[in-house]
């Protein structure tokens, strides 16, 4: 059952992709929706039996390298953290298959997309049942070709194509970290398998190992490494920029991978690698640091974007900050119940856009939209409880574990808590704000689409909105059922996730001053209420604070600039090296010399010789004398002996 | 006294003598109205030499004291004559049909040409060599200006004289001093005093001589020069014969005078083949480019074909010559379909020669055009034709000589020359057509193309009989 659980994704976007032709595109619908909810269910049942009753289960498919010391085998290991993974990607994903068979009806290519779906789904499930680290690389890459492909699924407009590439060759580099580590691993250990690794760490500890030349504490080498892999999965500063470019991809896609399940990948790796994390001090400060730094940044620029999915997506990457910031702290268990309840708002969130995309006739500018609340209610009901739940109102998901994540940064008194915890609050009265600034651009106030949209405007299937509520019951109760398990004192997480006695952040969280508690709620309902008078009350306001403000607002509409830097240091040089590569090492030089050269060559002698021809007997006379004059020369003068 | 000689070994030679001289007396008295009558029987009495050569006993025999030997080798070469003769006889039929060149000297010219080269190959003497040698350019200097109302055709004979006459003094010079150093011009004599006195300077330099002689005769580097414009000006018919017979029987006679008296001294006779060999590929493979007349463009691929044959000869070894039958029995199929072709290519009546007048052949002409496309990537060399065998049989006889520049520079240049052959099936298949050839090409032409393209396609499939005989022509060379 568990085995069936992870491969009958697999089945489905084989037989999806393969034969999608000859079942059709219902056929494909039903194959894979069906594979999926059926793996859904399977998922529930895992969480009930692995995490609430504590079973870990252990299977072991076969061996997949044994050569020399390097060995490991395909296995599935189902411990706790795996468990709330499991459940939430099958439920999601089931989600999103379902949704995406009436946003994606029109499309020609629906077999091709279903399959894709299905396929990523599989590898995240790989990624996350794997017990050595191989197999983790290979779900994390398989997630990685997926998006890939998803993003760049409308292959015929070039921007989706760029965006593909970009989310491709950035994620390359988190990736090339992510090896470095897994490499520096088996250095180390001589094993790339969990249980030996984690049980060796302590004895690692405090050696050092030298690299590029310098002498560096050993664990904390190989965490930072392979935090350069979650960096890159996950969008963190630095590394974030292809995540609102992948919101090229299909809205479904948006709403799995780049919101629910692949970009959280990093977080459960730091998770699961909780043993080596726990062990370098370093390596949890420069996680809070990035963390928090990544919360903040993401969410200024949230602020101020005009795409409906940009904005969500931005808030994505400001949410995943919080979950890394929590694993900087030693709150784990905070940090994946984030995850678990943002997995839930933002894949209703970005689900409910498409349905307002959907509606807008694929328009998905906010500021052509407004004053459609009363044509879509469901959608507008939809969109409320996914706000309110990323903004950390109360009873809803977020504010739980939100309130959790920055209650343990508050009490890890240390500085780079101190720092994740103002800038969370920060984020915090920020989400709340660029969350009701996007419902009320969107739903509110004068309409702003032209007449014909505006005829066109509807309420999207059933086969659209039940999935939704679905997500919205996940969003509105996540946190209060989850909270006492997930943020408790880690019995919940039996051994999946380790946590040394002196880091006591998440189990202080709980008796932090009350002013912390309630901070966060009161700056987002500030942040909402900033965002009401601004757009509601005093729609010209916003522009003439964006004027009086020129030079902030342009940074931060410009996302910090960020593109533009890498376009400067990065892509440019690579694009005059190889254009000059190109034109003179390959066209002039190697062509040049080669091909061309030699064809120039050619017609050049050829004309000559063919000159020799002059048609006068006394010059073909002379050159026969000639030639029998150097043959006999060179006998007689010894050279040819 | 001597004994009145054996005739046996010399009766292909005497048929085809005897005929010559009835078609000459016949053609004489009889005048233009003889000149079907004439033709006929030259290809008779050729068909029958053919014959006699074929059925000729496989041993080693000689004849007017040493001077004429008939072997395995001789055989073989004098088949191939023969064969090269009668079809570029019968091929030359409708042409001098339409260009109103119905002499009849004509075809006593070829047969005693026939009857030179015939001699040439199986001489066994400086003084056999020469006569042989004579006999046969004479008469090709003679109908190369056949045409002689038409100055091209003149100047290619005046041409071709003057410079044969040129290299038959120098090839007499290299004879004298062989004479001189040696003493003797029996080849067998020859070969006795190298053994035993070695290979002093003066024997070195009338092999030089010899060899720039016989190099003017095969076409090769730096004796070649004659070759286009002899081609170009000369009849087609003219030029199709000169491309195949002649070529042959001087291939076969150098072939003989380095293998057999300077045996000995391969490694200095090797220098001068190696030479020529390279430069006549190299300039094969280059001058041909730029050509824009299909028999010219035939004159420098014989040149290079030429230069391929001698590296085979360069190895020096019984696997080069065998190397280098082989080669020669390909060439001819190729050349004399090739010209089959070119003979073929004509507007209401009248020869064209630009190789633009080709394109779109295949729209217009399919059978010709795939005939043609397969004798030219044959020429270029690609399996599984013909011509592919031919250079690997003499490549692999100079790599196993150890000759691998030699056999490295042949591949390359063959590289090179595929480019202007493969640019003529481009021009046929690819290009817009002009306008048509005349339909049809004439029952003679069908059948030597039809005969060749065959011969050169299906080569692979049952290659036995040539490489069997050639191998054992070679080994009759070295006793």
């Amino acid at each position: 059952m568990y085995t069936a659980c992870v491969f009958l994704p697999l089945l489905a976007a084989i037989i999806a992709g393969f034969f999608g032709r000859l079942i059709g595109d219902r056929g494909s619908q039903w194959v894979t929706c069906g594979a999926l909810v059926l793996s859904a269910a399977i998922g529930l049942v895992i969480c009930y039996q692995v995490a609430i009753q504590g079973q870990v289960v252990d299977i072991t498919l076969f061996t997949w390298v044994s050569s020399g010391t390097l060995e490991f085998a395909w296995a599935l290991h189902f411990d706790t953290l795996t468990a709330v993974m499991v459940f939430v990607v099958t439920v999601v994903s089931a989600v999103v298959h379902v949704y995406s068979v009436g946003y994606m009806g029109h499309d020609p290519h629906i077999p091709r997309f279903m399959a894709y779906l299905s396929l990523f789904t599989f590898s995240m499930l790989m990624l996350v049942t794997a017990d050595n680290f191989i197999q983790l690389y290979f779900g994390w890459e398989g997630v990685g070709l997926c998006s890939y492909l998803l993003i760049g699924f409308w292959y015929t407009r070039p921007s989706a194509n760029a965006a593909a590439i970009k989310a491709f060759l950035v994620n390359r580099i988190g990736d090339f970290g992510f090896a470095l580590g897994i490499f520096a691993i088996f250095l180390v250990f001589q094993a790339v398998d969990y249980e030996t690794v984690f049980a060796m760490a302590p004895d690692i500890a405090g050696q050092s190992l030298e690299f590029l030349g310098a002498e560096v504490d050993t664990l904390t080498l190989i965490c930072l490494l392979l935090f350069i892999g979650a960096m890159g999965k996950s969008a963190q500063i630095g590394l974030h920029t292809w995540l609102p470019d992948a919101m090229e991809g299909p809205t479904p896609v948006s709403a799995l991978i780049h919101a629910a399940t692949m970009v959280t990948a990093g977080v459960f790796m730091v998770a699961r690698c909780s043993p080596l994390f726990e062990l370098s001090e370093t390596a949890l400060v420069v996680v809070t640091v990035v963390g928090a730094s990544t919360a903040f940044m993401a969410a200024t620029i949230g602020l101020v974007q005009n795409d409906i999915k940009r904005v969500i997506a931005y808030s994505t990457c400001s949410q995943l900050g919080y979950m890394f910031f929590a694993c900087g702290v030693s709150a784990y268990g905070a940090g994946i119940f984030h995850l678990m309840t943002h997995g839930f708002f933002k894949a209703l969130l970005f689900l409910g856009a498409g349905c307002v995309i959907h509606a807008m006739s694929d328009e998905q500018d906010m500021r052509k939209m407004g004053g459609i609340w009363r044509m879509i209610p469901a959608t507008y009901a939809l969109m409320w409880i996914g706000s309110l739940a990323l903004a950390g109102l109360p009873p809803f998901a977020g504010f739980f574990s939100k309130d959790i994540i920055l209650e343990s940064a508050y009490a890890a008194h240390s500085g780079a808590g101190g720092y994740a915890f103002w800038l969370g609050v920060a984020a915090a009265a920020m989400t709340g704000f660029y969350s009701w600034r996007l419902l009320f651009m969107t739903f509110h106030g004068p309409a702003r689409a032209d007449e014909k949209v505006m005829a066109h405007v509807h309420e999207s299937p059933k086969i659209m909105i039940l999935p939704l509520l679905v997500l919205a019951a996940g969003s509105v109760f996540a946190g209060w059922l989850g909270y006492g398990l997930a943020a408790g004192d880690g019995a919940f997480w039996a051994g999946s996730i380790t946590v040394l006695p002196e880091h006591t952040a998440l189990a202080d969280a709980h008796h932090v001053p009350l002013w912390v508690k309630a901070l966060p709620t009161v700056l987002g309902l500030g942040g909402i209420a900033l965002a009401y008078w601004l757009y509601i009350r005093a729609p010209e306001m916003a522009a003439r604070l964006a004027e009086s403000l020129r030079a902030l607002y342009l940074f931060i509409f410009n996302k910090w600039y960020f593109d533009e830097l890498y376009d400067r240091i990065f892509v440019e040089p690579a694009k005059r090296l190889g254009h000059g590569l190109w034109k003179v090492g390959d066209g002039d030089l190697i062509d040049g010399v080669g091909p061309d050269g030699i064809a120039a060559a050619v017609l050049i002698l050829s004309r000559r010789a063919s000159r020799l021809q002059s048609g006068y007997v006394y010059h073909y006379a002379f050159a026969m004398l000639i030639g029998v004059a150097f043959l006999v020369s060179w006998y007689m003068f010894g050279a040819g002996g | 006294m001597i004994a009145f000689p054996s005739l046996a070994p010399v009766l292909p030679e005497l048929l085809v003598l005897g005929a010559a001289l009835v078609m000459l007396m016949y053609g004489v008295f009889r005048g233009a109205a003889g000149e079907r009558a004439v033709t006929w029987l030259a290809g008779i009495a050729m068909a029958a030499a053919l014959v006699a050569v074929i059925a000729a006993p496989g041993d080693s025999r000689a004849t007017f004291e040493g001077l004429f030997v008939s072997d395995a080798f001789s055989r073989f070469m004098k088949a191939l004559v023969l064969i090269g003769a009668i079809l570029t006889l019968i091929m030359a039929q409708g042409f001098r049909e339409r260009e109103r060149m119905m002499h009849f000297e004509y075809p006593v010219l070829i047969t005693f040409a026939t009857l030179g080269m015939l001699m040439m190959v199986s001489a066994d003497d400086l003084m056999a060599l020469y006569l042989g040698l004579e006999l046969q350019s004479l008469p090709l200097y003679v109908i190369a200006a056949f045409k002689r109302d038409q100055e091209r055709s003149t100047e290619a004979g005046l041409k071709y004289f003057i410079l044969g006459a040129l290299s038959s003094g120098l090839l007499l010079y290299g004879c004298s001093l062989i004479y001189g150093f040696t003493g003797t011009t029996g080849f067998a004599g020859i070969a006795e005093r190298l053994a035993a006195d070695g290979a002093g300077i003066g024997v070195i330099v009338g092999m030089v001589f010899l060899s720039a002689g016989l190099a003017f005769k095969v076409s090769a580097v730096p004796f070649h020069m004659w070759t286009p414009d002899v081609y170009e000006g000369a009849p087609t018919p003219v030029a199709a014969f000169f491309a195949a017979a002649p070529k042959i029987a001087a291939v076969a006679l150098f072939l003989r005078v380095l293998v057999d008296p300077f045996g000995d001294m391969v490694d200095q006779w090797r220098q001068v083949i190696v030479f020529i060999a390279i430069a006549s590929m190299v300039l094969g493979a280059f001058a041909a480019i730029y050509q824009t007349n299909i028999k010219r463009l035939m004159a420098y691929s014989s040149i290079g074909n030429i230069g391929y044959a001698l590296v085979g000869l360069a190895a020096g070894t019984e696997q080069g010559v065998q190397g280098v039958i082989i080669y020669m029995t390909i060439y001819l199929a190729m050349t004399a379909g090739a010209f089959a072709c070119i003979l073929a290519m004509r507007h209401r009546g009248q020869m064209v020669e630009g190789i633009s007048d080709l394109a779109g052949l295949a729209r217009t002409h399919p059978p010709l055009a795939l005939a043609f496309g397969i004798l030219m990537f044959s020429l270029a060399g690609i399996p599984p034709l013909a011509g592919f065998f031919g250079k690997l049989y003499v490549f692999l006889a100079a790599v196993e000589a150890g000759l691998y520049t030699l056999a490295v520079i042949g591949l390359l240049t063959s590289v090179v020359g595929a480019f202007y052959y493969v640019r003529i099936v481009k021009l046929m298949y690819f290009d817009e057509p002009g306008e048509p050839f005349d339909h049809p090409i004439g029952g003679e032409l069908t059948l030597v193309v039809v005969v060749t393209s065959l011969f050169v396609l299906l080569f692979f499939v049952y290659p036995m009989p040539v490489v069997a005989g050639a191998a054992g022509a070679a080994a009759a060379l070295f006793p």
